[in-house]
């Protein structure tokens, strides 16, 4: 996919930038990079605008990634978008929660851009 | 599982959380911040250490992870992180030195077994300055690891309340 919006999702500024970084280090062309703190502003960001990607942390103050995530389906602009976790919380009941939840990819931080890349990349080619 | 065995299970496990911790710890530094931390030197001097991120857990097990080094230190792993300056304003500062804790916690619980599942982590908060005590109300036991980071002092703690 070529010119994607992201929606990347952490209580982190400097994980967002991160992952940002990570994203075009794995050759994804970017168009914009929306931003928000917790699921209660990035629902608010996809009252506004339609996204091709998901990256988003679990724990996070206001509403965390697991309840953003389950939220998603009842979200127009989200339609279609892949959800990738990113996010310390590794453990299998988690991963199962988040991939139950509609998430299509889990990375678990500390994370490596080619981890990013391993994850990202066949969500996006499904996608497309 | 008994008490009896449970507590021996916690026992034995207990004996090889500092490596874990030393090793998670690394392995966060290694991946996101790009340096190699060596262990300290005996005797440890942590000389200038005023700033503290602390991470809580809860469930499996409780208690709290806390990261302390200076605030040069903690400039410089923003940096790092980030790839800027080391000029980089307070607010980022604190926010990355918050992360590195909250992956430290997450990466420790991840390497002992059965742990992951049953033991959340709360959102990180960072302390600046020196001058302050941590008064526990709960019985715990602590470990701690001492490491450099480009040559400035880093503590790594984990005071366990279950």
């Amino acid at each position: 996919m070529e010119n994607i919006q992201v929606l990347i999702v952490d209580d982190s500024s400097v994980m967002r930038k991160i992952v940002e970084r990570s994203l075009r280090q794995a050759g994804i062309s970017i168009a914009q990079v929306f931003e928000a703190g917790n699921g209660v502003e990035a629902l608010g960001v996809l009252n506004q605008a339609k996204v091709d990607l998901i990256l988003c942390d679990i724990n996070m103050p206001v509403m965390d990634g697991l309840e953003f995530v389950k939220q998603l389906p009842n979200v127009q602009n989200a339609k279609g978008a892949p959800v990738v976790m990113i996010t310390t919380e590794g453990s299998e009941n988690h991963v199962v929660q988040a991939l139950t939840a509609g998430a299509r990819g889990y990375v678990r931080k500390p994370f490596t851009p080619d981890q990013v890349k391993e994850h990202v990349l066949p969500v996006l080619a499904k996608k497309s | 599982m008994n008490a009896a065995h449970s507590n021996a299970a916690v026992r034995i496990s207990h004996e090889s959380w500092p490596a874990l911790l030393g090793l998670a710890t690394q392995e966060v530094f290694a991946i996101m911040v790009g340096t190699e931390l060596t262990t300290a030197p005996e005797p440890f001097v942590e000389s200038g250490v005023d700033m503290t991120s602390m991470v809580g857990l809860a469930g499996e097990l409780c208690g709290v992870l806390t990261v302390r080094s200076t605030g040069a230190a903690v400039a410089l792993i923003a940096s790092k992180m980030l790839g800027v300056d080391p000029d980089t304003d307070a607010q980022q500062t604190w926010d990355a030195f918050g992360e590195v804790c909250n992956m430290i916690a997450g990466n420790f619980k991840h390497k002992i077994a059965g742990m992951g599942n049953d033991c959340m982590l709360s959102v990180p908060t960072v302390i600046t300055g020196a001058d302050y005590s941590v008064h526990s109300l709960a019985e715990s036991g602590k470990i701690s690891v001492n490491l450099l980071f480009e040559g400035h002092p880093l503590i790594v703690a984990l005071e366990v309340h279950s």
